[in-house]
This record gives structure tokens, sequence and C-alpha cells, in this order.
């Protein structure tokens, strides 16, 4: 079993690393091509989903990830993550790409500015206690295709949390807030989703 | 299932949550919604409204003030990244003002006039975050014992000489690095000296780290300014005059944003900074007598 990769372009991906070094996971950053070998799992970090989009561009990395997610890369997003996953988005801006990987529409920007960014106590299928979520500026699921399992929504059924096979993408940052138990769902769906790196 | 989602809106974890999202990212001053959308599409991860650059307050003197409403409104409707203006330091009315607009983040900067020569805003006050300058340890410290949620190193606005900037991040960080070799006992005497709160020292001496993410300003105009200061440990980077001053400012938007990713590949370095055309002008900050430096500017 390799590392598990984070996207280090821009963003909060150093929380990311801390977070699966804390689980005693291997982790290695990710900014050119090259690294992106041998990895038994993927995260896109929070940051700014325009800024990450174009960066993966420029150094080479958009066309190998979105293959990678093709053939089972288990691939996790938070926030901004979450936006690149979606094969749909809402209030992006003209030129602005995804990978795509979740059939799911997603609305960037969700709630409006940062006055109205918060944090919430999120029940996620899956994890039994209630999971402390940071929402900043965040984005929502506003449709889901026919093979996405919703893991979390908000008090008014907002959606949160999907996953679809290998692709889990989520609207908040459980790494701002100390939490580590989605980061370990995701290091368990890196050991049973089956990927082999090479073919 | 979400409970208190009411009532935890604005929180310090919210408000230093935007900052720890503009991580690795460039925050770039605007004077135009044209401009913003420049600098957007360039990958800005946020933008700093303005009615003035640094180099043109400098140039054209006079008083500096909170920017026009009109100008702040057109400029977040025409970005969709966060939006930032500035404040003078201590004028907590602008603040308020600047919050009723819906601003993302307060610059309390000493790039304008500033209000009070005493007192800062007391930003815990607001439910927006703030974002403070500071030269040393000492002051950064009792910008967060205000509230603020986010940190810049001061450098020298408008100028385009990076060494300003420079020598207040070798500061801060290097204060960092000594405050975490002293001992438990002799911390006393290092608050005391900081002028901040004993608390707040031993946290950052226990942590050996700031407690909130720090952005460097204040002279950045070439993509190899930004990648210096992101070699020394900034978290992020503001350029200010440095991209509108100059002779292609979308290509040296793009340019800094790509130095500062990849802040550490000397080969990406290299490619990013050709064919920019003129760099801003640039005043050296030796020459500035010194009433005109606004870095000593916030107490």
């Amino acid at each position: 079993m390799g590392p598990i990769g984070v996207l280090c372009l821009q963003g909060d991906f150093r929380e990311h690393l801390q977070t699966f070094e804390a689980l005693g996971v291997e982790t290695v950053r990710v900014r050119k091509p090259a690294d992106l070998e041998g990895l038994k799992g993927l995260v896109i970090p929070g940051g700014e989903s325009t800024v990450i989009d174009k960066l993966s561009s420029t150094f080479g990395l958009r066309d190998p990830i979105i293959e990678l997610i093709g053939r089972g890369l288990p691939v996790f997003g938070t926030c901004a993550g979450l936006i690149l996953l979606a094969d749909r988005i809402v209030d992006g801006v003209a030129t602005q790409k995804t990978f795509g990987g979740l059939d799911v529409t997603v609305q960037r920007n969700a709630f409006g500015s940062q006055l109205e960014s918060f944090e919430a106590d999120i029940r996620f299928e899956g994890i039994e206690e209630p999971v402390r979520a940071a929402f900043i500026r965040a984005p929502i699921v506003l449709e889901t295709g026919p093979e996405v399992s919703v893991l979390a929504t908000l008090n008014d059924g907002r959606v949160v949390a999907v996953r679809q096979g290998n692709v889990l993408g989520i609207s908040f940052h459980p790494e701002v807030t100390g939490e580590t138990a989605i980061h370990e769902y995701f290091a368990q769906m890196c050991k049973t989703v089956d990927f082999k790196s090479r073919n | 299932m979400t409970d208190k989602a009411k009532d935890s809106k604005s929180t310090p974890l919210v408000k230093r949550g935007l900052a720890e999202m503009l991580k690795g990212g460039v925050i770039m001053d605007v004077v135009t919604a044209d401009q913003a959308k420049i600098a957007e599409d360039a990958g800005a991860v946020a933008v700093m409204a303005l009615e003035r650059v640094p180099a043109d307050i400098r140039a054209q003197g006079g008083v500096a003030r909170m920017s026009d409403p009109d100008l702040i409104d057109q400029i977040i409707a025409s970005v969709s990244i966060p939006v930032m203006a500035k404040a003078r330091i201590g004028h907590f009315v602008e603040a308020q003002i600047l919050q009723s607009l819906k601003v993302d983040y307060i610059d309390e900067s000493e790039v304008l006039s500033p209000a009070d020569y005493v007192h800062h805003i007391d930003k815990w006050k607001f439910d927006v975050p703030f974002v403070c300058g500071a030269t040393n340890l000492g002051e950064a410290l009792r910008r967060v014992t205000e509230g603020a949620a986010m940190l810049r190193s001061k450098g020298e606005a408008g100028t385009g000489d990076v060494s300003e900037a420079m020598k207040h991040i070798r500061t801060i960080l290097g204060e960092v690095r000594a405050l975490s070799s002293k001992s438990e006992d002799e911390l006393y005497v290092a608050a005391k000296e900081l002028q901040a709160p004993l608390e707040l020292v031993r946290e950052v001496a226990r942590t050996g780290k700031l407690p909130l993410v720090l952005f460097t300003a204040g002279g950045i105009a070439t993509p190899a300014d930004a990648a210096l200061m992101m070699q020394m440990g900034a978290d992020g980077v503001f350029v200010g005059s440095g991209i509108f001053k100059s002779g292609n400012p979308a290509a040296r938007a793009s340019a800094i944003v790509k130095a500062t990713t990849s802040f550490d590949d000397p080969d990406v370095l290299a490619n990013v900074s050709r064919g920019l055309g003129e760099a801003m002008v640039g005043i050296n900050v030796a020459d500035l007598p010194a009433p005109h430096r606004l870095s000593e500017r916030g107490w």
C-alpha cells in the first residue's frame, strides 16, 4: 500500500497532512505529476477552487488526476475539493473547470459572505459520534445522481457530504476543527476500494 | 443533522478558518471591478478593494481613508473570490461600515492614515474577521489580543522594495524561534519585553509558532520576491502596487501566483519570471524620510 497524497498547490493542505500523520497514515505532498505515482488515495484540500483549478492545469496535474479518478483511485475533497470533484458547478467563474468524478451539482459559496460562515455538529453516515465541522464560505450539493450516496445533511436537509464509489466529497473542514473521524473513514476507503496503481 | 448552527457564526475558529483557506495564495490590491476580474482570472486567492494603491497614496499624499462603499460593492459583485477592504487604524466606524457592506475580511491598515495614534480597533466586537500588520512579534501578539484573525508582516507598502518585508518576517519568525528556546521562568520577562500577554507568549513558546496565519506584504513586486517570502516561512503574500503599477498586470499577477505555489523550485521560478515586461519602478526604502514610512504606523 502506498501513501495518501495531498494536493499541495494552495489552501489548507498542511492541516490534512497533520491529520493523517496524527492517525499514523503515511502521506506525500503532490505538486507535480511524478508525485502521483504509487498513491493509494488522494486528498483535494480546502482553499480557493478557482486557484487550485488553474494551478493544477499549469503544473500538468489536471489530466493525470482525472485519469486516476476514472481508474478508481480513492479521492477525498473538502470544500474547494468538493467543488473540484463535482461533475457540474453553479456560480463558478466562466472559465472554471473541475476534475469531476461525483455525479452531483455543487453550488459554490452557497451561504454568502464570510459573515455567513459557521461551525456546527454534523451527523455523518457510518460515524457514530457527531463531527464538529467548519463551513467556510462553503459550497452545497444541490442535486445528486442515482449512484451518489448522501452521507450528511444540515438540519434543513441541504446535502453537505456525498460519496460515489471511490470519490468522497464534503463541503466542510474537519481538518480545521481537529476532527479525525472522516480522515479515518477515508483511510479505510483507501484500504477497501480496489485500486491498482499500475493497470 | 446540525446543532447550534445559528449561534456558531463568527467564532474565532470560523474567523481564522478563512485565513487557513487563503494559505499558499496571493491577495491582490485592486482599485476597480475590472482589475478585480483580472486578479481573479490570474489566480488571486482574494482581492483587497481600495481606492488608491499604496504607490499612489504615497505619490499623491493627503489623508487616505476607507474606500467609497459603491466601489466596494462593485468589486464584491464582480468576483467570486473573497473581498477584503481596508479601515484606518483605530477607525472602528469605518470597520462597522465595511462589515455592513459584507466584506469577507477587514484589513486594519497602516497604509491608510491612522485615526487613532494610541488604540487599535477592538476587533472582538465584530463578526467580520480582521487582518492586521506587524513588524515584530510583540506587535503581532498585541493584534491577536485585540481579536485579529490573521496577521501580515508590514513591509513598506508602495515602494516595490522588498527589504522591509524581509526585515519584518525575519524579525517576527526569529522572535518566535527565540521564545521557543526560553525556559518557563524566562517567559515573564519575555512577555514584559514583548509587551504582550503572558498567556499568548507561553502559547507561542510551547508551540513554536504563531497562533494565526501569517502573510507578508509591502514591497513585493516580482515572482522572485513572492518566492523569497514563502521560503522565509510566510503562509502567503499580499501584492499591492506591484501588479497594477507594472507593465503587464495580468501576466505578472499570474506569474506571482505560480511562484507562490512553486516557491522552492528554481526551474519553475526561472520560467515564470520570463517576459513579464516592466516591474513597478519603485522607491528604495532607504531614500524615504522616516515620517513617510508607513510601517512605523501602529502601536
